[in-house]
């Protein structure tokens, strides 16, 4: 049954592979919202009034050069900033037209509904199983052991890990290779359900072949979630992305179609940003 | 004498630097780059040729100049020694010492008056001889030194070794005396083992050296073994011990986690100093801290539920003791709830887990190594201190469970092995090394596994 289920992802992904966007994409509803977002640590203001629009099942693109502010605005969007203490937001995040900062908004719910992938793998030393279990865990998704097994084996199913681990999910999740550590932080995100996923930079760590099987993984998961990626990497948003925002000293400087920003930028900053002349 | 020649020897090390020095700048002449090192390196090269023989010299002949002239005096003087025992002749010669050097005589005779103008004299030759091969070693490494010295001179090289000598001299000075200190420990070990089977001593449940009336020290060649068994001082050293860590764990390992996780940097910055203040007491207040304040206080509290309490208690000297060790959890767990990667908490915030959520299900578990040998770190801290059981634990060898009875710990009956007048020889006074064999072998026990634990987790994150 599990195999079934896996081989049917597979074949949709791969009969998907290519297609950069579709035409569902551009009418498909708003699923979280940035609006006139400025963000400060301390006095050094990070963010300058960012407005964003993420669409629900697709795939955005936040790229610009390092320091830009790519990070920033990722985390705001699941109140990741909150951990830093000098860290000040303004402005609204809405998440299904919600501000996620209304004081009446639970944090934790907030992070179970969008999750986050980090740049460098960090699987806890805990054993592969430990590690998708955890989230389900805290959030009392399920009843009993059999409950939590079928969770655990199905988000690693979605991470497209679950073939490679299977015989082995009470070793420590510190012992797998860059690639599947990433996937098995995906894997964990996706156990709590989420309806949207961030991701920053989550390929930057990883060589070639590691980071073409995450790029497919996010193609996959773009069915089920919405995702939003940082990355560095021009190619890789052409590749995974259906939206592209461009970021440039802490402003948002274009955000379209991916097609229309790598192919007919507007702004002479993108141009000069994908054809490579700084950054 | 040794002070003069000494200084002899440094100002001469501080002469060959500026020869060596002046005479690599003469050589270099205007271009200071023809030189292969700098002409502060050929004076080094100069004086360490020159003071670093004479010096070892001098540290060989302070070591063997008493053996070497007993030898010499006890050669001339053998007629006078005929039929004495070997300790007889250690008196005469402390005797002719005493009268030629000055000291506390116990009787003069002819044949110290003859033995100390022996020393007198061998003395005034021995340091003639030395100071004159001092200085003949001096002019020889000098001059060789001297002559050596030319601009492609690789002398950098020479003085890196010899740095490199020194420090790894220095390290040996550091080794060989643990060693020394261990060896000396098991072979006064091995003198009381043969008085007392080792089977008595640490299986043995009754303890009391000192009571003369059975026999120990009364008599030198009469040994009673069965009043040396260590089994109550290893029962009260754990059940202080015990109390001790259950005061300490808990208050350490939360303030540390208080500490790191939840302070702010204000407060971390002040609060952390405060806390290793207290590993700043010296333990001998402590010690009258828990005899003066704690033992009454818990007496009166005993009293007042109806419990009999002994004026000195477990629980006073364990308490106490559990405060002194507070710092040694707190401050060492905080370092490794520290080095617990930031990225782990991220990912588990990221998941929705909540602070505390976070610390118990992903911090402490992947701190958990460090903190187990802190904890143990901690926990032979305690096994070997001494001050404040002295003063606050009483001194009855109790073998029981009660924390508000007397009991007594390995280190306090060392100490009282050891006050007054001893008998080097006496089974009593062996008995003190035995019990720092037994208590050493414990801690080291616990070191070594604190260190493994450590070791073998420590890969689990990055
Ligand atoms: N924790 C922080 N404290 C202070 N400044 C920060 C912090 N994180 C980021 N910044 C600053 O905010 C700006 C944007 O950073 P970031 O969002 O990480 O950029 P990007 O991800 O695009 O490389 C940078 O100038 C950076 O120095
Ligand atoms: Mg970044």
């Amino acid at each position: 049954m599990m195999k079934s289920n896996l081989a049917a992802v597979e074949n949709a992904s791969t009969s998907e592979m290519g297609t950069v966007s579709d035409i569902s994409s551009v009418v498909s509803p708003i699923k979280m919202q940035g609006k006139d977002v400025n963000v400060f640590y301390g006095a050094k203001q990070a963010l300058f009034d960012v407005n964003l629009d993420i669409r629900k099942n697709q795939v955005t693109a936040l790229i610009g050069p390092s320091g830009c502010g790519k990070s920033t605005f990722l985390r705001c969007l699941n109140r990741m900033n909150d951990t830093i203490d000098i860290c000040r937001v303004q402005g609204d995040i809405l998440l299904d037209g919600e501000d996620v900062y209304n004081p009446q908004i639970d944090v934790v719910e907030l992070r179970a509904r969008v999750g986050m992938v980090f740049q460098k793998p960090n699987p806890f030393p805990k054993s592969i199983f430990e590690n998708v279990a955890y989230g389900p865990r805290i959030h009392g998704l399920a009843r009993n052991r059999s409950e939590l097994e079928e969770i655990v084996a199905k988000s690693l199913q979605r991470a497209g890990l679950f073939e490679e681990v299977k015989d082995r999910l009470d070793e420590p999740g510190t012992g797998l290779s860059g690639g599947q550590q990433q996937r098995l932080c995906i894997a964990r995100a996706i156990a709590v359900s989420p309806e949207v996923i961030l991701m920053d930079e989550p390929c930057s760590a990883l060589d070639p072949i590691a980071t073409a099987r995450v790029e497919e993984l996010i193609d996959e998961l773009r069915r089920k979630y919405t995702i939003v990626i940082v990355t560095h990497s021009m190619q890789q948003a052409a590749r995974v992305s259906q939206r592209t925002a461009f970021f440039h000293l802490g402003q948002l400087v274009e955000e379209g179609n991916t097609d229309d920003i790598f192919t007919n930028p507007k702004d002479q900053r993108t141009l000069d940003y994908i054809t490579g002349r700084f950054g | 004498m040794f002070l003069a020649l000494f200084s002899i020897v440094i100002s001469i090390a501080f002469f060959a630097y500026y020869v060596g020095h002046r005479r690599a700048l003469s050589l270099a002449g205007n271009d200071l780059s023809t030189l292969h090192s700098r002409p502060g390196y050929h004076g080094a090269f100069l004086a360490i040729l020159t003071a670093v023989p004479a010096f070892l010299l001098l540290s060989v002949w302070a070591f063997f100049q008493t053996s070497v002239l007993d030898q010499f005096v006890l050669t001339r003087t053998d007629h006078f020694l005929v039929g004495l025992s070997s300790a007889q002749i250690e008196a005469f010669l402390r005797d002719a010492k005493a009268i030629a050097f000055g000291g506390i005589v116990s009787g003069v005779d002819e044949g110290k008056e003859f033995a100390a103008s022996l020393y007198a004299r061998y003395q005034k030759v021995g340091h003639v001889l030395a100071a004159g091969s001092l200085l003949v070693l001096a002019i020889i490494g000098f001059s060789w030194g001297y002559h050596r010295i030319c601009a492609s001179a690789r002398t950098r090289h020479f003085v890196e070794r010899s740095m490199m000598v020194l420090l790894v001299a220095c390290s040996a000075v550091a080794v060989l005396t643990t060693i020394g200190i261990v060896l000396s420990l098991i072979f006064e070990s091995l003198m009381f083992f043969r008085k007392v089977p080792v089977l008595d001593f640490v299986f043995g449940t009754h303890w009391s050296p000192q009571s003369a009336f059975e026999g120990a020290g009364a008599d030198g060649t009469q040994t009673n073994t069965k009043i040396f068994g260590a089994i109550p001082l290893l029962a009260g050293t754990f059940l202080i011990t015990s109390i001790a860590i259950l005061v300490a764990a808990p208050v350490g390992l939360l303030s540390a986690i208080y500490l790191s996780d939840y302070a702010s940097k204000p407060v971390r910055a002040s609060a952390k100093p405060v806390l290793e203040i207290l590993a700043g007491i010296p333990t001998v207040v402590y010690g009258f801290f828990a005899a003066l304040v704690v033992a009454p206080t818990i007496r009166g509290w005993g009293e007042g539920l109806g419990l009999s309490v002994s004026s000195e208690s477990a629980l006073a000297a364990g308490l106490v003791m559990g405060i002194m060790i507070i710092p040694f959890v707190s401050s060492l767990s905080d370092d490794v709830i520290n080095a617990v990667p930031q990225s782990l908490r991220d990912g588990s915030a990221g998941l929705g887990a909540t602070k505390s959520e976070t610390i118990r299900r992903v911090v402490l578990p992947a701190a958990l190594p460090g903190i187990v040998s802190a904890l143990i770190l901690a926990i032979s801290r305690a096994i070997g201190e001494t001050m404040i059981v002295v003063m606050a634990a009483g001194l009855a060898a109790n073998i029981t469970a009660n924390p508000l009875e007397a009991v007594t710990t390995v280190t306090v009956q060392i100490v009282t092995l050891l006050v007054g007048d001893q008998e080097f020889d006496s089974a009593k006074t062996l008995a003190a090394f035995a019990l720092g064999l037994l208590l050493f072998c414990i801690t080291l026990a616990l070191n070594v596994f604190a260190l493994r634990v450590v070791r073998k987790y420590r890969e689990q994150y990055d």
